[in-house]
């Protein structure tokens, strides 16, 4: 019976945890998209939407409203099931990632026990991201096929081949990240990280990483299908590619796991080169507030440093042009993939010879 | 070579040095300018609330004016018409009988006067044509509408009202 009790608790605290990361993504996805307008419309000396409700917060509402009222169309010549198919998986995939994402410390309970604020404590969380991101890929490949038109399928293409390119240097910075952390675990790498400066040097790992965050942060761009990689989509010349033909909400899936994917790609930025959700002064907090208050306290500055990774984001995306296409190759192969290849001999020499 | 403008540039073609290569510092300098425009004054007009003032040569929607009296200026006599360089206007003359000394100030007056809205191209030339200055280029815009016939501008449409009989109503 005990056994049965606490697995029942078990499984309501997983699902209510899955259920609120579901939510907070959708929130944050929606409000990223409202946020993206502010900052496009600030830096072009704009207001960006400001009519729906105060300062125009409802904006995301209307636009979930119209794409639902939206006629569905489904193309005669496609393939309909794949079509179907499509922005479920990108949208699947997209949420999948934030299982192994450890979103605060552990809040112990007054039965002993402890309460996970991680879906899976997978040891290998890095590599399931991987694996789970390169799967995204799909969603996109599978819209572009299936919609039975050209330009789709040449944007598909395009994606694919750039998140291939772009993978490769991205794993490639994160073995140098993998040399000092020794362990694949997110919530290890999150627990290396405590506090702020510790043993004479800062413990986040931006600051012993520098060039391999910088890496991460172009091929994660990269991955994102952001601008000013955002060739997969790019309307001047494919008209919107992959998600051409689609309409409705299944465009709005398409959108809105594009943003789902900048938030979870900025919370595995931070939990692996901003401390997670550890901040200066944890220790002295720590210390003088109730436990449950400091986790919460603690997951507030996780979601503070994402807002600012999706920030620094969208200040890029609307800073620079788009690459063209060849620019985008050279970049990634002749640029990135040996860059990230010294980051990573460098960072093992200097852990073999110096640190031990 | 000699140039074929003053305003030719030449561009540098040479490939790109290590530190334009590294993007960075370019990224960095791009964003300093963004970061910049984020602070600066909106240049957007919150058109309901705020409205742009035209400027003192705009030519808006035509007006038929009226003199001092209250009595319509316009005679019918169709130069404006004959200016009218997109052919908009249309004007049935009428011949004033006795007891409409109130209304038209002169013998001969517009039983009907048209301007088609669509075809005008607010040039003002009907005002600069009209020798009794009857009609005028307001600062008002044209509201859209869903019917061709709509824009189709009657005489009751064009003529001012006349504040003395205003008031009275």
């Amino acid at each position: 019976m005990t056994f049965l009790t606490i697995d029942c608790f078990f499984i309501l605290s997983k699902l209510g945890l899955i259920l609120a990361i579901i939510l907070i993504s959708f929130g944050i996805a929606a409000y990223a998209t409202w946020g993206e307008r502010k900052v496009a419309a600030f830096i072009q000396n704009r207001y960006g939407p400001n009519r729906a409700g105060p300062l125009g917060l409802l904006q995301p509402l209307a636009d979930g409203l119209k794409l639902f009222m939206k006629e569905e169309i489904v193309p005669t010549f496609s393939s309909k099931a794949l079509f179907l198919l499509a922005p479920f998986m990108f949208m699947v995939t997209a949420l999948m990632t934030s299982a192994v994402i450890p979103w605060g410390p552990d809040i112990p309970l007054s039965n002993g026990s402890v309460f996970s604020l991680q879906v899976a404590d997978v040891n290998i969380g890095i590599l399931f991201i991987f694996g789970v991101v390169s799967l995204g890929v799909y969603g996109i490949m599978i819209g572009g096929w299936a919609s039975n038109n050209k330009f789709s399928l040449l944007s598909a293409i395009r994606s694919a081949a750039q998140s291939i390119s772009y993978e490769l240097a991205m794993g490639i910075s994160l073995i140098a990240l993998l040399m000092l952390t020794s362990s694949l675990s997110l919530r290890d790498i999150a627990q290396q990280q405590h506090g702020f400066w510790s043993d004479g040097y800062f413990t986040w790992y931006f600051f012993k990483q520098p060039l391999g965050f910088l890496i991460f942060l172009t091929c994660s761009m990269a991955e994102m299908n952001r601008a000013p990689f955002d060739l997969p989509e790019c309307d001047s010349e494919l008209n919107m590619g992959y998600h051409l033909e689609y309409s409705s909400m299944k465009l709005g899936m398409f959108l809105f796991a594009e943003y789902i994917n900048m938030f979870i790609g900025s919370a595995v930025m931070v939990t692996l080169y901003f401390g997670s959700y550890n901040f200066p002064g944890m220790d002295a907090v720590a210390a003088s507030v109730n436990p449950i208050l400091f986790s919460l306290i603690c997951v507030a500055v996780f979601f503070i440093k994402i807002i600012g990774i999706i920030l620094l984001i969208m200040f890029i995306r609307w800073t620079l042009p788009r690459f063209r296409y060849d620019q985008l190759m050279n970049l990634g192969w002749k640029s990135l993939v040996p860059l990230a290849l010294i980051n990573m001999l460098l960072t093992g020499a200097l852990a073999l010879l110096i640190f031990k | 070579m000699e140039k074929l403008t003053k305003r030719a540039v030449s561009i540098n073609r040479s490939p790109m040095t290590l530190k334009e290569r590294i993007y960075v510092p370019a990224v960095l300098a791009g964003l300093k300018i963004t970061i910049a425009h984020f602070f600066q004054k909106k240049v957007t007009f919150q058109y309901p609330e705020v409205k742009r003032t035209f400027a003192p040569a705009f030519r808006g929607l035509h007006v038929l004016n009226r003199d001092e009296e209250g009595r319509e200026r316009c005679t019918a006599c169709g130069l404006c018409a004959v200016a009218c360089p997109a052919e908009a206007i249309t004007m049935d003359a009428a011949e004033r009988k006795t007891g409409e000394e109130g209304l038209y100030r002169e013998e001969k007056y517009a039983a009907r006067y048209e301007i088609n809205m669509l075809r005008c191209i607010f040039c003002g030339l009907c005002e600069e044509a009209c020798p009794k200055d009857a009609i005028y280029l307001s600062e008002t815009i044209m509201q859209p509408d869903f019917t061709r016939e709509s824009f189709i501008y009657k005489k009751e449409d064009l003529l001012i009202p006349f504040p003395k009989k205003d008031q009275q109503a």
